[in-house]
């Protein structure tokens, strides 16, 4: 069966260990997370996880059933199969040569992404979107040169009715 | 009034019903000991707190209560880890408290510090670290809660010493809901009218029960349904005692060492109805042979049991006693026709694998069978006596047996396996019911690793019997070596072995030995109904082995015969 990423949208108590609890799940059972972020939500003492699996639809089941049976997890949803807005940010810290800064800027420009710091030979860029806005600023900026990294991870919302 | 968090302990204790402790002190609960000393709660001071946890699980099986254990911090808390894994896989509802190191020295290291809820957070249904003595009466509660309701199981609460020696004001809190945690008790009703369309379309049903209908106190239930349906009745080594054992329509156990006619109806049934079951790997063999003529029912409190190892037609999340009630309703209210008629066939077909292929043993006037002391002890006891067990070649032999008639009297180690979980937990089912007869059927390997178990029986009064069946041999793994391993029987004799007669004796309970088969009847009539802890030493054959055998990996189809 093929294996397909899922987006898990979690609520659950915002109590020490449940993170630990959660992570254990998968490590123990040998399942995939290929992202995770954790913050509060606007209700106290409630968390929102968000995590991205790779698995087939039997298995997506059984993990989604795993989660729900943590007993710190309130709520579990399937983001995928849904229309729901998903986004990560990510920061790259690009070698800015004189002879290149003409074009990161451009790219920044056109990927409407801002450049958060200015190093004597380097630009840190702040981009926000889906994967493949990742994808895609990453390779363009690859031939100039990238030193290092961050991304949060997916974090995702159901879309409302319009 | 200000409550010190012990205090306040012993209140939510005594809230919950609790007569029985079973525990074993130590520096970081020594004001929960002192406090406890205060009350009427019987504290069962076992000799290694692995045994407390087992006794515990005995307790809350043969009592069908919440067994509770009371351990120190450090190896207190470690020691307990294999007997909550045991809980956990067999879904036991037991609740346990560590001792902690003060809140203030969590995480340097402290002396007899571990991370215990970290250790156990795979092997509870939930744990928790009591970090305030405000927060300790709900947690408690709490724990008891979640310990006895869904699928049950244990939990763990690690008390820091300084939560348990301030005081504050307390409240019994009241009814515990959290919203984090709904266990489904009602079935849907849409599913079970389904499962009943394919109740009268089967020409070939089977019953397949296990552990969930005992912990859901559902045998009656399942036993109207099996023979409302006519339908042949299977269980996991879990089940044993769900359905009667004397009835026409009861197959044996199923899986690796089940009945022929059980493990074959699961190849040749075009309905299976299985019920409080997980579809273990012992249980199924190779999975994707495993009933495949079947549409398969299957009804679990536990979702993630339902489809996990097998492919399911119709799910039914619930409770399994509910479930077989409306069932039960639904199939009053329907019209079945002549079900013993339309059943014959298969029916017949059953009965002649039980009389061709029946479970077989050769007593001569040589050596003892272990076969025939289980046959034995069976009818001396009439049956009616609480069976515990080690792990081997004894737990099949006392599953195949001894034939259980009702729930609650089959003690095992059935998810973990774990070797030194029958004297302890016949201890727990003693302390449970001190009336009764309590067994264990032991191998002379997994006796040794809880025999210190026996000075607490003795001490307390609880005066269990075990009956060895001593073959000198890690029986169930030199089986495999001789099977699988051209008998190349690396590490399993166990030719260095204690006299067990005289370490009875040592211990101050009774040793009586059996070495050929006409002491095996004396030697029961005299063990069983003596007033004292007894261990009957029963020399058995060496080198016998369990029958039928599927080999790991196999069709459970596929059997070895004798
Ligand atoms: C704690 C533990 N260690 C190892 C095993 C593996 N094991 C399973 S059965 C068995 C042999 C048990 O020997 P004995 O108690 O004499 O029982 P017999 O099979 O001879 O009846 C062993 C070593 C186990 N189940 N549990
Ligand atoms: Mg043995």
């Amino acid at each position: 069966m093929k294996e397909e990423k899922h987006v898990l949208s979690l609520l659950v108590d915002n109590e020490p260990g449940v993170l630990s609890r959660i992570a254990g799940l998968f490590s123990g059972r040998g399942y995939n997370i290929e992202s995770l972020c954790v913050a509060e939500t606007m209700e106290a003492g409630v968390s929102r996880v968000t995590i991205v699996t790779k698995a087939n639809e039997p298995l997506v089941e059984q993990i989604k059933k795993q989660l729900n049976k943590l007993v710190n997890v309130i709520k579990v949803h399937e983001l995928t199969g849904n229309a729901f807005v998903n986004r990560e940010m990510l920061l790259i810290k690009v070698f800015a040569k004189p002879e290149h800064r003409a074009e990161i800027l451009r790219i920044v420009d056109i990927f409407r992404c801002k450049v958060v710091d200015v190093g004597k030979e380097h630009y840190t860029i702040e981009v926000t979107g889906d994967e493949g806005k990742m994808a895609a600023i990453l390779s363009l900026l690859k031939p100039i040169g990238i030193k290092e990294i961050a991304r949060t991870g997916a974090i995702a919302l159901f879309r409302e009715p319009k | 009034m200000k409550l010190t968090g012990a205090k306040i302990l012993m209140e939510v204790l005594k809230d919950e019903g609790v007569d029985t402790i079973f525990g074993f002190p130590g520096g970081a609960v020594i004001d929960i000991y002192d406090e406890l000393a205060r009350t009427d709660i019987r504290h069962v001071l076992v000799r290694h707190e692995q045994g407390a946890v087992h006794a515990a699980d005995g307790y809350a099986r043969a009592g069908s209560r919440v067994g509770v254990c009371l351990v120190t911090s450090g190896p207190g808390a470690t020691n307990t880890v294999t007997g909550i894994a045991s809980a956990y896989l067999d879904s036991i509802p037991i609740v346990v408290f560590t001792g902690q190191v003060p809140t203030q020295l969590i995480g340097n290291d402290a002396f007899q510090e571990v991370d215990i809820v970290g250790i156990t957070r795979p092997c509870t249904k939930h744990n928790f670290l009591v970090q305030r003595t405000e927060d300790l009466g709900r947690v408690v509660k709490e724990a008891f809660f979640i310990a006895r309701s869904g699928r049950p199981g244990p939990v763990l609460v690690d008390l820091p010493k300084n939560v348990m020696n301030t005081a504050t004001d307390f409240k019994m809190p009241g009814e515990v809901s959290l919203r984090s945690y709904n266990p489904t008790y009602n079935p849907n009703a849409k599913q079970l009218k389904r499962v009943v369309d394919l109740i009268i379309e089967a020409d070939r049903p089977m019953i397949f029960a296990g552990g969930g209908v005992i912990l859901s106190k559902g045998s009656k239930e399942l036993t109207e349904f099996a023979r409302k349906i006519q339908a042949p009745v299977t269980t996991s080594l879990m089940g044993l005692g769900a359905f009667p054992g004397s009835d026409p329509l009861w197959l044996g156990m199923i899986g690796m060492h089940g009945t022929y006619q059980a493990n074959l109806c699961t190849g040749q049934c075009d309905l299976m109805v299985s019920i409080g079951v997980r579809f273990d790997d012992r249980v199924t063999g190779k999975t994707d042979t495993f009933a495949s003529q079947a549409k398969i029912v299957h009804i679990d409190i536990d979702p993630t049991s339902i489809r996990k190892n097998v492919p399911v037609t119709i799910p039914v999340v619930g409770d399994c006693k509910s479930a077989l009630e409306h069932l039960n309703t639904l199939l009053d209210e329907t019209d079945l026709g002549n079900l013993k008629k339309k059943r014959k066939p298969w029916l017949d077909q059953i009965v002649e694998w039980k009389s061709t292929t029946p479970l077989d043993y050769k007593q001569d006037d040589q050596t003892i069978k272990p076969q025939y002391v289980v046959e034995k002890l069976f009818e001396v006891s009439k049956g009616e006596a609480i069976i515990t067990t080690e792990v081997g070649q004894n737990q099949m032999w006392a599953a195949q047996y001894y034939h259980f008639e009702k729930p609650n009297h089959f003690i095992t180690s059935g998810g973990l396996g774990c070797m030194g979980f029958g004297l302890p937990a016949a201890i727990g089912a003693q302390a449970a019911c001190p009336d009764r007869l309590v067994v264990d059927i032991a191998g002379d390997g997994s006796l040794q690793m809880n025999i210190q178990e026996m000075t607490t029986a003795v001490q307390h009064g609880l005066p269990v019997k075990v009956v060895l069946l001593n073959n000198g041999y890690l029986g169930m793994v030199r089986q495999w070596q001789e099977l699988f391993y051209d008998r190349r029987y690396s590490s399993t004799c166990l030719d260095c072995a204690p006299d067990f007669v005289k370490l009875a004796e040592a211990y101050g309970a009774v040793g009586l030995r059996a070495e050929r088969p006409e002491d095996v009847v004396p030697v029961l009539k005299e063990g069983l109904f003596s007033p004292h802890m007894v261990i009957m030493d029963f020399r058995v054959t060496k080198e016998e082995s369990v029958y039928p055998m599927v080999p790991a990996g196999a069709p459970i189809t596929e059997m070895l015969l004798v």
